[in-house]
């Protein structure tokens, strides 16, 4: 009986089609905890690790000297800490456009073959997505503590606001049509609201992913660049300022998330 | 007199606080600089794809670039305006004739194709996504929840010439009814062509439309 009412009132407030909404919606969140026992985005993040201590590019040397902010050679933690500013770049970086900088400054690699290849495609996998997945990994359980106290973190932030609100393109689509309000879908879909916390800290701290729509870890890099696509925007450069300035205006709502990457996602 | 002392510092500080907050983010205020600073950030941050396409984004239009400003919630003055200026730039049927064939308008609602820089078959007509934001017919479940329901559009609000011609409105330009809506403005963008618009409206008031059994 005292199950009974809050049923009833379910029932009360929900047509068939409500009710098929939430079967379907439970039968999604049933299969994501069926894959997260073994989500294969772990092999990504044993192959990451082998890259990562792996000799390579003209220089012949290993990541394994790569500063990510916490100093030389400090991977456990450090994902929890980005994006950052760092001095000798002078700018303020995201995990990957930093780890494009150590392929370029530790193992002598052209700018231009660093961001190569960011993104695997059918028959190409992309070191990237495993070296990311590797990274992500040393910071799992720990709470996101993005710093925003340099005045080009600040800076960066300001200007991710301004591009969060910004309206362009023939479908008039900027990221808050549809990350502005809470409990929203599109078609199945949910989406987060990146302005609150709730939602922000459930979402950021959850990539790089496995996707299981797409057979690979993608890293958050893509999932800026995916979202431009789907708002008709040119393809958004890898690693841009706009990318990490949004990462950053994303990362202050996400701050105290417990870091849960890779994750597992549609 | 303590209260009321109280009470006007407080309404003081609330005004000088509002007046911070709306410069702030609005007109005149320190966030103009990046905004200015954003607008080179992004230009910066779209340069290997398609040129014509980032020529496009580069430059808002006047509605997007006020909406930007004003984050979809401008001023009721503005709004007017906006409404306005955007109502009298919609181009109805010149046959007269507002009401296409629904279940052209399904595949359309259905079909997201179009305009993304890996969509190169300029043939093919540009989808619709309505589906993506709003529930339509009954049988389709996976449907989005930005937009409100349509299902049962033309049942409640009837199918006569003006309701005709409104659909035909909101889908052409939605900011003719409400400035800085949401949704795409997909005939005065030239994402839908006329006859496709008029294949929505019958979607929604047909009815013989699934929207209406």
């Amino acid at each position: 009986m005292r199950y009974r009412l809050p049923v009833l009132v379910l029932a009360a407030m929900c047509s068939g089609a409500c009710v098929a909404q939430q079967d379907t919606q439970k039968e999604i969140e049933r299969y994501r905890q069926l894959l997260a026992e073994g989500n294969p985005a772990d092999l990504f993040e044993a192959r990451g690790e082998e890259l990562w201590k792996a000799p390579r590019g003209p220089k012949k040397a290993s990541l394994e000297q790569c500063d990510l902010g916490l100093g030389a050679g400090v991977v456990k933690g450090a994902y929890a800490q980005l994006p950052r500013y760092f001095s000798d770049t002078d700018r303020v970086q995201d995990l990957e456009s930093r780890l494009v900088t150590c392929r370029v400054t530790l193992q002598g690699f052209t700018p231009g073959d660093a961001v190569k290849n960011p993104f695997s495609a059918p028959g190409r996998s992309s070191d990237m997505e495993a070296l990311a997945s590797y990274v992500a990994a040393e910071s799992k359980g720990m709470k996101l503590d993005a710093p925003l106290s340099h005045p080009k973190e600040v800076e960066a932030f300001r200007i991710g606001e301004q591009l969060f609100y910004r309206r362009a393109g023939p479908h008039d689509f900027a990221c808050v049509s549809c990350h502005g309000e809470t409990g929203r879908r599109i078609r199945l879909q949910e989406l987060p609201k990146l302005t609150d916390p709730k939602d922000a800290r459930k979402i950021f701290t959850t990539w790089p992913a496995y996707r299981v729509s797409q057979g690979t870890v993608r890293t958050m890099q893509h999932r800026l660049y995916d979202c431009y696509w789907q708002m008709r925007h040119p393809q958004l450069d890898y690693v841009s300022e706009a990318s990490i300035a949004l990462e950053v205006f994303m990362a202050k709502y996400a701050n105290g998330g417990e870091i849960q990457a890779p994750g597992l996602k549609r | 007199m303590k209260i009321l002392l109280v009470s006007i510092y407080a309404a003081l500080v609330l005004i000088v606080l509002n007046a911070g907050c709306a410069g702030g983010v609005r007109e005149g205020g320190p966030d103009d600089g990046a905004r200015e600073r954003a607008e080179s950030v992004f230009r910066a941050s779209f340069t290997h794809g398609n040129r014509e396409m980032a020529a496009k984004v580069d430059k808002q239009d006047e509605v997007q670039e006020l909406c930007t400003r004003y984050r979809n919630e401008p001023p009721k003055e503005l709004a007017e305006k906006i409404e306005s200026t955007q109502a009298a730039a919609v181009r109805y049927p010149a046959s007269g004739k507002f009401l296409g064939d629904w279940r052209q308008g399904e595949k359309i609602a259905q079909d997201g194709y179009g305009l993304r820089f890996t969509d190169p078959d300029a043939k093919r007509p540009n989808g619709g996504g309505c589906y993506n934001c709003h529930r339509i017919a009954p049988a389709e479940i996976s449907y989005g929840t930005i937009g409100p329901s349509l299902y049962r559009f033309g049942a409640l609000r009837g199918a006569g010439e003006p309701v005709q011609r409104y659909v035909y409105g909101k889908i052409y330009n939605s900011q003719a009814y409400l400035a800085c809506s949401q949704m795409p403005r997909f005939g005065h963008n030239g994402v839908l062509t006329e006859e496709q618009i008029t294949h929505l409206v019958a979607l929604l008031l047909d009815p013989e439309s699934p929207v209406n059994k």
